[in-house]
């Protein structure tokens, strides 16, 4: 009756994933898997969602434990959205990846949560920020994490150009999606993608068997 | 007036002491060679869907302590609100205290303000109080509900974890209740198929899970109100008593009787005055 959870680090639900973001030209596309699983063994959820809106433009995608990255994400929620009454603007995404790093550096040993940040702001325009599992806060013009990314960083550091257009982009992130999907086991479902521009937010879903095929005889 | 909920996550920056001082008792028990006494779990098959006209909650009625059925009749499925239910698994005494303090909460809320609570405001207190106890509180929840805003169902996890899902088994019986969910759940099913197939999946969860048995109980959300039907279907394997129990008077018989009374003296005497103006 009692389930052992073995070898993995995480107590409880693990988000076990491949997640990235890349910068375009006007934008930025923020993309995840949709598995959570125990123990690397048990898929407890093949539709969790990994993108979380913490404002208008400001979107951040989680890994690591799904109950510390959700109370994470909450918290951040509502700091933000407090800084930006605050300052009658919206925040702008370095502020946003730096609330999620000081909770994140702060609570760092009862914590195991790792965050990427990407959204747009008028400062700055697009924006990605790493933020990994001890609070080390990093911005990249892309980022790929999680344990599906280890198999997609010669695909991600060889395909990368910078200022490609909004479709180039697509193809990239569902390509790089598709391939550590089809290696990892942790990694799997739908893959979600959101396309952040100054006009507004686009969200993409693509099914499992809809995904770009690599010699999956 | 505050709206505040009563609940209120307050853990940045703050003590995480709720879970270490269950570890390091453990600790201290582990190396003084004393047993911790085993709590009793609901081993257990829960299962929920949503269905057209609201939401179908089951649960089988076996609790367990070790390998002894505790409990032949127990209540799985807990009142958060009028229009919320809640299936729990894990430690029995957790998932009752649990959902009681939640449904107490709620009950204060909704006179504060008038309104009947929404599910998703159940979900996030739960989220925050089993997070902030770091997994000590064994409750795996289903919460199910109907409110103004739809049909809707949502698995909380002991560390905190939550999810809005469809259809959704839960309990040590989980994978089996799962099989039968994952091959027959179509979206916006008839209110009597859907009772069906939630009576399959926990039956499909008695048979082959040791720790969960009895009889299978069903709780039916809808805008119109709540049906919960205790139980949906009694176990085929029910014995019979072959005696009764009860003892009657005189059953004992008196053989001597010594009375002693007690002398009682008065010390000291206060009278208080009540203003009744």
């Amino acid at each position: 009756m009692e389930r052992h959870l073995m070898d993995s680090q995480i107590k409880g639900v693990s988000t076990g994933t491949t997640i990235l973001a890349v910068t375009f030209n006007g934008g930025v596309i923020i993309g995840s898997d949709s598995r959570a699983s125990i123990g690397g063994y048990y898929v407890s959820s093949k539709t969790i969602n990994k993108l979380i809106q913490v404002h208008d433009r400001i979107f951040c995608c989680i890994a690591g434990s799904l109950a510390d990255a959700q109370a994470v994400t909450k918290a951040a929620k509502f700091q933000i959205s407090f800084h930006s009454i605050q300052m009658e603007s919206p925040p702008l995404v370095k502020a946003a990846a730096s609330v999620l790093k000081e909770l994140c550096y702060n609570n760092k040993e009862e914590l195991q949560a790792g965050f990427i940040t990407a959204g747009w702001d008028r400062k700055k325009g697009p924006q990605v920020y790493t933020v990994a599992l001890g609070g080390m806060l990093l911005s990249q013009p892309f980022t790929i994490g999680g344990s599906g990314s280890t198999y997609i960083y010669g695909y991600a550091d060889a395909k990368y150009k910078p200022d490609m257009s909004k479709e180039e982009c697509l193809q990239f992130a569902t390509n790089a999606l598709a391939l550590a999907m089809g290696r990892d086991n942790v990694s799997g479902g739908v893959a979600h993608l959101v396309v952040i521009t100054e006009e507004g937010v686009e969200h993409i879903v693509i099914p499992g068997d809809k995904l770009p095929k690599f010699h999956d005889e | 007036m505050s709206l505040t909920p009563l609940v209120y996550s307050q853990w940045m920056g703050c003590s995480w002491d709720f879970g270490s001082i269950n570890v390091a008792l453990e600790g201290l028990l582990e190396g003084g060679q004393t047993k911790t006494p085993k709590p009793m779990k609901t081993g257990t098959t829960i299962a929920g869907l949503v269905c057209k006209e609201g939401v179908v909650l089951g649960a089988d009625t076996r609790a367990t302590s070790g390998e002894v059925v505790a409990d032949k009749m127990c209540a799985k499925i807990h009142y958060i609100s009028p229009n919320i239910y809640c299936c729990g698994a894990g430690t029995a005494a957790d998932t009752e205290k649990t959902t009681d303090l939640l449904s107490s909460n709620l009950t204060i809320f909704s006179m504060n303000s008038g309104r009947n609570p929404r599910v998703v405001m159940a979900v996030n207190i739960l989220q925050d109080m089993l997070f902030r106890y770091r997994g000590q509180i064994g409750a795996s929840l289903i919460l199910g509900g109907v409110d103004c805003s739809g049909n809707h169902l949502y698995t909380v996890g002991p560390y905190g974890s939550i999810d809005n899902v469809p259809y959704l088994a839960m309990g040590s019986g989980d994978l089996a209740a799962l099989g039968i969910l994952e091959d027959r759940f179509k979206p916006n099913m008839e209110m009597e198929e859907a009772k069906e197939l939630v009576r399959d999946a926990i039956h499909s969860g008695i048979m082959s899970d040791l720790g969960s048995g009895n009889n299978i109980d069903i709780c039916v959300i809808t805008k119109q109100g709540v049906d919960y039907i205790r139980p949906y279907q009694e176990s085929e394997y029910k014995d019979k008593r072959q005696k009764r129990y009860k003892y009657g008077p005189g059953t004992t018989s008196i053989l001597t009787e010594k009375i002693v009374p007690l002398e009682l003296e008065v010390v000291q005497e206060t009278v208080q005055q009540m203003d009744t103006a």
